[in-house]
């Protein structure tokens, strides 16, 4: 595959770095001849970066932005903000022709895995469907092999190439959805919240592929998902969103053990522990209210209608997303005040 | 006497390519006032025990065995004596609140309808007696949220509702369907600790069914785990944590990623996937992807019992690993 050169010596190196990135909906609220029209921030000034065979573990709850990033940053949605950079080139400046081409390096795996498959097409079609798209000339042959390669690498019996989703289990399709996302040997593979619809022990089968072809295809991996014990075994960065902004972006080792953010840590005393002893004395997670409609979101910090550690500059100033000392990014005003080891009675 | 004591109920639907057991043989049994979990993956058989229970089957499904509640076998009981307890005695939250909401129908007309059917209220004291639980269950402003419907309310505070609902005649049991697997992890958190709370105060007993490990440690007193429609183990939250027997409980217990455990401890996955229950294996349902799977598999296993309420349907003895 072409770039391969070119690739190894970008090994460490900052190959995504997105730029204050925002996508806006127009939706319209209301009857037909009293409707509204608001602006919803789905996402609003996220930055971060991310190296070659890395990965980013993004959590947040549902409606946060999630998949909505996870489109920006592919450039399946044009954003109403910032930049979008892909070994250097800014995406939203290329013209339809040379995204398509970037397309190549870029993939994506959804969250349902049946409904992300073309009922009518065999389990050959859909893995080598990318294949004929940006190489409509290649050997059926080659491809036949490609696919049956492919098959085996993400777990999936070969000779099960002519069968239909319909024929295999939740697990399974996710596994065909990886496959396909792999077949043009991609740098960036995100993937949308690519465990949530199965079971916990197919869960552990799909985050233990994930994070081997990882490693053996230095793949930079986006990982997304709703909880942050899902991310936790394959990242080595996580972010944390809430309402469309970036709340902490922490080393793993760092953000399980003394998260930055009252959010995170809220986060983390809410995922029950599934030993008996301990889940009795489980925390609160401290958090007040439900979360606040996209459509009409706090002013000053988003989170400050729920956080246990609010004061007065929270409900006026927007806390920014700044660099403390052991590197790791917070949006936090209290955040050098806050210890939030976890484990630790709050102060 | 147990309040509701299962025994040998079978679930088959008839579909065009054959017969699907979705549940095979499974007796257990809660007293009044208890926890009980049924675990188990997609499929396992969870929701259509409880719906065979409660007689709510789909058209193409059929049950045999039976389910004592008070003595009385609800399989055997004609939908009029059904109704009476339906709501009053047992209540069931179900897997998707949207469905069981009607959608065209005020909070306030849904949860009213309940308390005066059951408990002979007058209007204005059922109205009352809802807003106190719409409070019970953290719904702000309730006197103003009552009179809204269902999709003004966000999914949390839906399942709330039904939380509230299901509550709302202190049932003796309460038979609560995933009620928070869709929900995010803070609200989920919310509802297990209302849960909690609310069934210390009316001592209702509880079934809950669930993929959550970490939510059974923290709400029930005894599990029953289920695979491919069989009760595969049975014991106390204790027993089934700290000292599982059977190898599938085993190998759901490690899948469970965990927040307190170090960083780079490997998740470990059971390989495979659960069978078909159209074309179920001879022997143990588990064997193809057992660890532990020898010979004497191929035969169906037993239930062995400790004598301290364990029990696991597995050749492995209990000590064996
Ligand atoms: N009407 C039906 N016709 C045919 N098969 C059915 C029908 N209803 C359920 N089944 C099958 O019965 C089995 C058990 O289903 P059940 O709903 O009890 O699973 P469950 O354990 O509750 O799973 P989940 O965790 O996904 O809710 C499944 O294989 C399901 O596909
Ligand atoms: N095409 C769209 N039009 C209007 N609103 C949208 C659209 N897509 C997403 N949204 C809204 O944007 C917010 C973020 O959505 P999404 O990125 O899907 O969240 P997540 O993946 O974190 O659950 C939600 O409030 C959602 O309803
Ligand atoms: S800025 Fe204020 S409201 Fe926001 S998280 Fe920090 S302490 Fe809480
Ligand atoms: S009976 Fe055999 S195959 Fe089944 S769970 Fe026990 S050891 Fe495994
Ligand atoms: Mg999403
Ligand atoms: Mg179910």
């Amino acid at each position: 595959m072409p770039g391969a050169v070119f690739w190894g010596q970008l090994m460490n190196d900052r190959v995504l770095r997105v730029q204050d990135l925002a996508v806006h909906f127009k939706v319209r609220e209301g009857l037909l001849f009293n409707s509204k029209t608001y602006t919803l921030k789905a996402v609003n000034g996220v930055s971060f970066e991310l190296n070659a065979g890395e990965t980013l573990g993004i959590v947040g709850e549902s409606g946060c932005g999630k998949s909505t990033l996870a489109r920006a940053i592919l450039g399946l949605i044009k954003p109403t903000r910032g930049r979008v950079l892909w070994l250097g080139e800014d995406l939203g400046k290329l013209d339809e022709e040379a995204l398509r081409k970037r397309r190549e390096d870029l993939q994506i795996v959804f969250q349902d895995p049946l409904a992300a498959l073309n009922p009518r097409m065999t389990v050959r079609d859909i893995i080598a469907e990318p294949l004929w798209t940006f190489y409509p000339r290649i050997a059926r042959v080659q491809v036949d092999e490609r696919v049956r390669g492919m098959m085996k690498m993400v777990g999936l019996l070969p000779n099960q190439i002519n069968r239909y989703p319909h024929e295999f289990s939740g697990g399974q399709c996710q596994r065909i959805g990886i496959a396909r996302a792999l077949v043009l040997n991609p740098k960036l593979v995100v993937c949308d919240e690519p465990v949530s619809a199965l079971d916990v022990s197919i869960q552990a089968q799909i985050i233990n592929l994930l994070k081997d072809l990882q490693k053996k295809l230095n793949l930079s991996l986006v990982f997304i998902a709703h909880d942050l014990s899902v991310v936790k075994h394959i990242s080595d960065r996580v972010m944390v969103l809430y309402l469309g902004r970036a709340m902490e972006i922490s080393s793993r080792s760092a953000l399980y053990k003394r998260p930055l953010h009252p959010y995170t840590s809220a986060l983390i005393k809410a995922v029950p522990v599934p030993d008996p002893k301990l889940a009795r004395i489980a925390s609160d997670t401290g958090l007040t209210g439900d979360m606040p409609s996209p459509l009409d979101p706090p002013l000053g910090c988003v989170f400050h209608s729920r956080c246990p550690y609010v004061v007065k500059r929270c409900e006026l100033e927007v806390p920014a997303l700044r660099r403390m000392e052991n590197g790791d990014w917070v949006a936090c005003h209290c955040a050098e005040e806050l210890d939030l080891t976890i484990g630790k009675a709050p102060t | 006497m147990a309040l509701l004591e299962l025994k040998d109920l079978n679930v088959a639907f008839e579909i065009p390519d054959g017969e699907v057991h979705a549940v095979t043989k499974l007796s257990f049994s809660i007293d009044a006032g208890d926890a009980l979990a049924i675990v188990g993956e997609s499929g396992s058989g969870k929701t259509q025990t409880m719906m065979a229970v409660m007689n709510l089957l789909a058209e193409n499904g059929s049950a045999s065995g039976k389910a004592l509640f008070k003595g009385e076998d609800l399989m055997q009981m004609n939908a009029a004596d059904l109704n009476k307890r339906r709501g009053k005695e047992i209540a069931m939250i179900f897997q998707d609140p949207m469905t069981s909401l009607n959608p065209y129908l005020r909070i306030e007309q849904q949860m009213i309808e309940v308390v005066m059917h059951h408990q002979g209220l007058t209007r204005a004291e059922a109205r009352a007696h809802a807003i106190e639980m719409l409070r019970a269950v953290r719904i702000p402003d309730p006197e103003r949220r009552i009179r809204q419907y269902p999709h003004e309310y966000s999914g949390g505070m839906r399942q709330r509702v039904m939380v509230a609902m299901g509550l709302l005649c202190e049932p003796d049991l309460l038979i609560a369907d995933e009620p928070t697997t869709a929900l995010d992890v803070t609200v989920q958190a919310q509802i297990s600790q209302l849960m909690t709370e609310l069934r210390a105060k009316s001592n209702t007993a509880i079934i809950l069914i669930t993929h959550d490990l970490g939510v059974v440690a923290g709400l029930c007193d005894r599990v029953l785990v289920m695979y491919a429609g069989e009760a595969v183990e049975c014991g106390t939250v204790e027993q089934i944590f700290y000292q599982p027997k059977h190898p599938y409980t085993k190998g759901l217990l490690k899948s469970v990623p965990r927040l307190d455990q170090p960083d780079d401890s490997g998740l470990e996955a059971i390989p495979g996937n659960p069978p078909n229950l159209l074309l179920l294996p001879e022997g143990c349902r588990f064997r193809e992807r057992c660890p532990s799977a020898h010979d004497a598999c191929r035969d169906t296993p037993p239930m062995q019992l400790d004598g301290q309420g364990h029990a696991w349907r597995c050749f492995l003895g209990p000590t064996d690993e």
